[in-house]
């Protein structure tokens, strides 16, 4: 099997996730905020891991925040994604807080930098691929 | 109650690396490390009413130390799955000596093993948050983690790909005086590893661990049982972190938990870092070494690269480290690869690792890591309680 054949491991929502997955189909970051003690969490859970109180509400994230760390791969962790390397993964510290492994796209992989200011967009990686959100870096903190 | 000196190691085993095991079950290979163990403790099978063993061994997901207990023979008063990642031989380590303690056992097997047949890649069918929130975005495997780490590193403190290369560097040094090491016989250079291909920037493929099939065991004892024909060598101190699995969900890239592991691990030694004679630390990856040697209190936070750069690791160095070759070195089999650490340190406590001994070697640390820095799990051996 060729690794043009291989199809790439798709979505995996669980109940609780599938608004947050449809929020992105609409172009929509969701993150968790507690109504108890006010703090923000990502990835969605049944219950805050600050306080553990179970009254949590959805809000939409800024969008906005920096690139906590990255890397850029030549040898992908599945043979799927060999038809995209050279590709930028990146975990995201959003302004809010909670942090989220996303793509940054758009940038030359040689111009990424830890600390650049990064804002949300949605894009399908290919055309048989689900919406995701991935990360822009802002022109200003561009190379 | 304080673990110091109250449980020892009186038997060690290992079965050497093999990128490949044509013929072998897991329960087999465990059963052949299990036994040479036995054998180097001098005890009778008989003696042995505890046992404890890794998770899903081979085809085995449920039910697993019900059936290696059967298979070895053995009815334990006690057994149990430690499940900790490569630090789970250093996790069984100080639970054996709790679970003596506390009088659920006597006389505690710990053992791990794997087969390897490069046809088969073992992929589990996770549904968990990494599965659903990390694989989308093409970040599978701990390659990626691990460059992660490197890449914050080396931006918050400046680290170096050619600093860090020096760490898979001395392991192979230390390996080619390792018959047992899959690396054996084949030294190699920083230039070749900074010359190997990058896997995921920053890192290349020499600071990657050799995936391989293998074994190892230990049998843990009470202090005052331990008088077989062996030098017994004592716990001293231990402690455990654990604090996240994705990397997304960890509280810092840069300090790993294993600080707040070894520092429970020294206070219940009642050890400070200047005191110890050898490092036997876990290194799945060269970022992995320099990032505990900082947590370790060996240099100061963000000088890992330059220590790993400048201090010598042989046998004969100030503070000799992984003088079998590290896991860098002698090749991962799997969670017995970080069970491997315990096995050097014993073997060099004692005084019986031939051509890589490190003279008067006392006191060691030992090291388990599992996932990205995320389970993490800090012994202090000791020739003498």
């Amino acid at each position: 099997m060729t690794a043009a054949a291989l199809a790439k491991p798709g979505l995996s929502p669980i109940p609780r996730t599938q608004l947050w997955w449809e929020a992105v189909e609409r172009g929509e970051l969701l993150i968790q905020r507690c109504a108890s003690c006010g703090s923000y969490q990502f990835y969605p859970r049944v219950l805050c891991t600050r306080c553990w109180s179970e009254d949590l509400g959805w809000v939409q994230a800024i969008g906005s925040g920096r690139i906590w760390t990255f890397t850029v791969v030549r040898m992908p962790g599945h043979a799927a994604w060999a038809p995209d390397v050279p590709y930028v993964i990146a975990l995201i510290e959003l302004d809010e807080g909670p942090r989220m492994m996303s793509r940054v796209v758009d940038s030359d992989p040689r111009e990424v930098r830890v600390g650049q200011r990064v804002r949300v967009n949605f894009r399908r990686l290919s055309p048989s691929e689900s919406e995701l959100p991935v990360f822009v870096v802002d022109a200003a903190d561009g190379p | 109650m304080n673990l110091r000196g109250q449980a020892a190691i009186v038997g060690v085993a290992e079965l050497p690396p093999q990128r490949v095991t044509p013929g072998y079950t897991t329960l087999e290979m465990i059963a052949r490390v299990s036994r040479l163990a036995l054998i180097d403790a001098g005890l009778e099978v008989g003696t042995i009413d505890g046992l404890m063993v890794g998770p899903q061994v081979g085809e085995t997901p449920q039910h697993v130390p019900a059936t290696i207990a059967e298979y070895l023979g053995l009815q334990p008063r006690f057994a149990d799955i430690v499940d900790l990642g490569g630090a789970t031989g250093a996790g069984m380590a100080w639970r054996a000596a709790a679970a003596i303690l506390s009088g659920m056992a006597t006389t505690v097997l710990c053992v791990l093993g794997n087969t390897r047949d490069p046809q088969i890649v073992p992929r589990s069918p996770n549904r968990n948050p990494i599965r659903e929130f990390d694989v989308p975005f093409g970040a599978s495997g701990a390659n990626q983690a691990y460059a992660m780490v490197a890449q914050a590193h080396m931006h918050e403190f400046g680290t170096t790909s050619e600093q860090l290369a020096h760490v898979p560097f001395r392991q192979r040094e230390n390996a080619l005086r390792n018959p047992a090491a899959v690396f054996h016989g084949k030294p190699i250079t920083v230039d070749d590893v900074l010359a190997s291909p990058l896997v995921m920037e920053p890192l290349h493929l020499l600071e990657v661990v050799m995936p391989c099939g293998g074994g190892a065991a230990f049998i843990v004892t009470s202090a005052d049982r331990a008088s077989g024909h062996r030098p017994p060598i004592h716990l001293l101190g231990a402690g455990e972190r654990v604090t996240h699995r994705a990397l997304s969900q960890a509280p810092n890239l840069t300090t790993s938990p294993m600080a707040g592991a070894i520092s429970a691990a020294y206070a219940t030694a009642r050890v400070t870092p200047g005191e110890l004679d050898l490092l036997s630390i876990y290194d799945c990856y060269s970022i992995v070494v320099a990032i505990t040697l900082e947590d370790a209190g060996i240099c100061p936070k963000g000088e890992g690269g330059a220590w790993v750069a400048d201090n010598d690791f042989s046998p004969n160095a100030r503070l000799p480290i992984n003088p079998h070759g590290g896991q860098l070195g002698m090749g991962q089999s799997d969670l017995a690869g970080g069970m491997g650490h315990i096995v050097e340190a014993v073997r060099q406590l004692r005084g019986e690792a031939s051509d890589r001994q490190v003279p008067s070697a006392e006191l060691a640390l030992v090291t388990g890591n599992g996932a990205t820095l995320s389970e993490e799990v800090a012994l202090i051996l000791g020739s003498s309680r």
